[in-house]
């Protein structure tokens, strides 16, 4: 994409039928490290590569909790996102409020998807710049959607987002029809193998840069980090080394 | 020359008839804090006058940072200030990414409840949990939120009868050669807190069915329950 007449604003289509502003808002996604998402019959699993801007500073959160039967992985712009986070937090709180009962995943993210269209229609409002992979339970089951700054919402078995997510995407597509009676903790592993795909030679995922989220019927929205990672990344390398006997 | 045209106002005993958003749903609660639990004990009938709505509804409340909320008065108002409380605790959590401390949402649930100043929520609540040094902590409130931190304390239609039975056997006031400063163990908590049910249950008609004891301590929140007259 160049420079041209019809990039001004959100407000305006290309005779192609592009808004570019909204365009160049996915492009800020593309710059995000890759998360990847994918889900069984009973589990949602995100897995995510976190970047530090220099040795000196602490690695971005990708993951964030929204309520228990709920969470994100976010590429793009982190403070789009905590805006995007905060409201999601606020609106299933209000559904247990009002409604009594956990706020329905969909629901939630079409609530957002909206809230993004608007910023892609009215004047002098940007696009949000991140792209967020949302995983739930509940009563319908295990989900995963992604969401992205163009208002889009769609839903996946598998999913990933963020820089070279596309080899992570190749990976996903080979697999996903084992996914579904996978285990929580096969389920980790197979989603750190995705995002595998996506680091760039001579760097490997380690417990310092890789970030893990699940949910359940029978797990609340959980985060590891750090050491928690650990054990999943040992299963990871022992996968490799079955394989390589075999 | 003013003809008087004022009507005086009908002398009617209007007074009697005056609705009120209030409604007490009698029962009692208490809590005994110790040196390295706390417990809170509540009884689960609920009244409406002569009626009784329940035998089990319970009035005490286990929050998401395992402290516990014991209520009495209007249970409408409790049930929603625990609501409340049980959000902000929450929303603490997502901005501090941990949860929030006991004597934090003792603040919290006082400036709750005076926020409601000139419309208050007619609950006169107990919140029990672990202070920042893992001692048991409890803190009373009236129902606009003025809060103290106790040992002891008992709330509802029972008061008068249980909270002076606490003060002679827990603070061991008016003891003579007794220490003030022992805190009980768990076994005696529970032995007390039972017995001032059971001899409440008697004499207050507002208390009784059953009873729920939560007890706090570093491994969690454990419940039990036990029976109490049904009459």
């Amino acid at each position: 994409m160049f420079r041209n007449q019809y990039d001004n604003d959100a407000s305006t289509w290309s005779p192609q039928g592009c808004i570019f502003q909204v365009d160049y808002a996915s492009e800020a996604v593309k710059q995000g490290t890759a998360v990847v998402g994918l889900k069984s019959k009973s589990h949602v699993v995100l897995a995510a590569v976190k970047r530090s801007p220099n040795e000196l500073a602490s690695y971005m959160k990708k993951i964030i909790r929204i309520d228990d039967h709920m969470g994100i992985a976010v590429a793009g712009l982190t403070s789009d996102a905590r805006v995007l986070s905060n409201y999601l937090r606020t609106e299933a709180m209000r559904s247990k409020m009002v409604y009594g009962r956990a706020l329905p995943v969909g629901r939630a993210v079409n609530a957002i998807g909206d809230k993004a269209q608007i910023n892609t229609q009215e004047y002098g409002r940007r696009p949000y710049g991140v792209g967020l992979l949302v995983i739930g339970h509940d009563d319908t089951g295990p989900h995963l959607y992604e969401f992205s700054p163009s208002g889009v919402v769609s839903e996946y078995y598998g999913y990933s987002i963020g820089a070279r997510s596309q080899s992570a995407r190749t990976n996903l597509e080979r697999h996903f029809e084992q996914f579904a009676d996978m285990s929580l903790k096969e389920l980790i592993v197979q989603g750190l193998r995705a995002l595998r795909d996506t680091m760039p030679q001579g760097k490997q995922l380690d417990s310092m840069n890789t970030s893990i989220g699940f949910v359940g019927a029978d797990a609340k929205m959980t985060i590891l980090d750090g050491d928690d990672t650990q054990p999943y990344l040992d299963l990871l390398d022992e996968g490799d080394a079955a394989m390589d006997t075999e | 020359m003013r003809t008087a045209t004022a009507v005086a106002a009908p002398i009617e005993a209007h007074g009697h008839n005056h609705w009120s958003p209030y409604v007490d749903n009698g029962g009692t609660t208490l809590a005994i804090a110790g040196e390295d639990y706390v417990l809170v004990a509540s009884d689960t009938r609920q009244s409406d006058g002569y009626a009784i709505n329940s035998r089990y509804e319970p009035k005490a409340f286990v929050l998401s940072n395992n402290a516990v909320l014991g209520t009495s008065g209007c249970v409408a108002d409790a049930k929603r200030l625990c609501e409340v409380l049980e959000q902000r605790a929450q929303l603490y959590q997502h901005k501090h990414d941990r949860q929030i401390s006991t004597p934090a949402l003792a603040r919290l649930l006082s400036n709750t409840m005076y926020n409601r100043r000139m419309l208050p929520y007619y609950v006169f609540p107990v919140l029990a949990g672990l202070d920042s040094e893992g001692r048991g902590a409890a803190y009373a409130y009236d129902a606009i939120g003025s809060m103290e931190r106790v040992t002891n304390s008992c709330f509802g239609s029972a008061e008068t009868l249980i909270q002076p039975f606490l003060d002679n056997q827990v603070a061991r006031n008016n003891q003579r050669g007794a220490d003030p400063e022992r805190l009980l163990t768990r076994q005696e908590a529970l032995k007390i807190a039972i017995d001032a049910f059971t001899s409440a249950t008697e004499r207050d008609i507002y208390t009784g069915d059953y009873l729920e004891i939560f007890i706090i301590d570093a491994a969690g929140v454990h419940k039990e329950t036990r029976e109490l007259k049904h009459d």
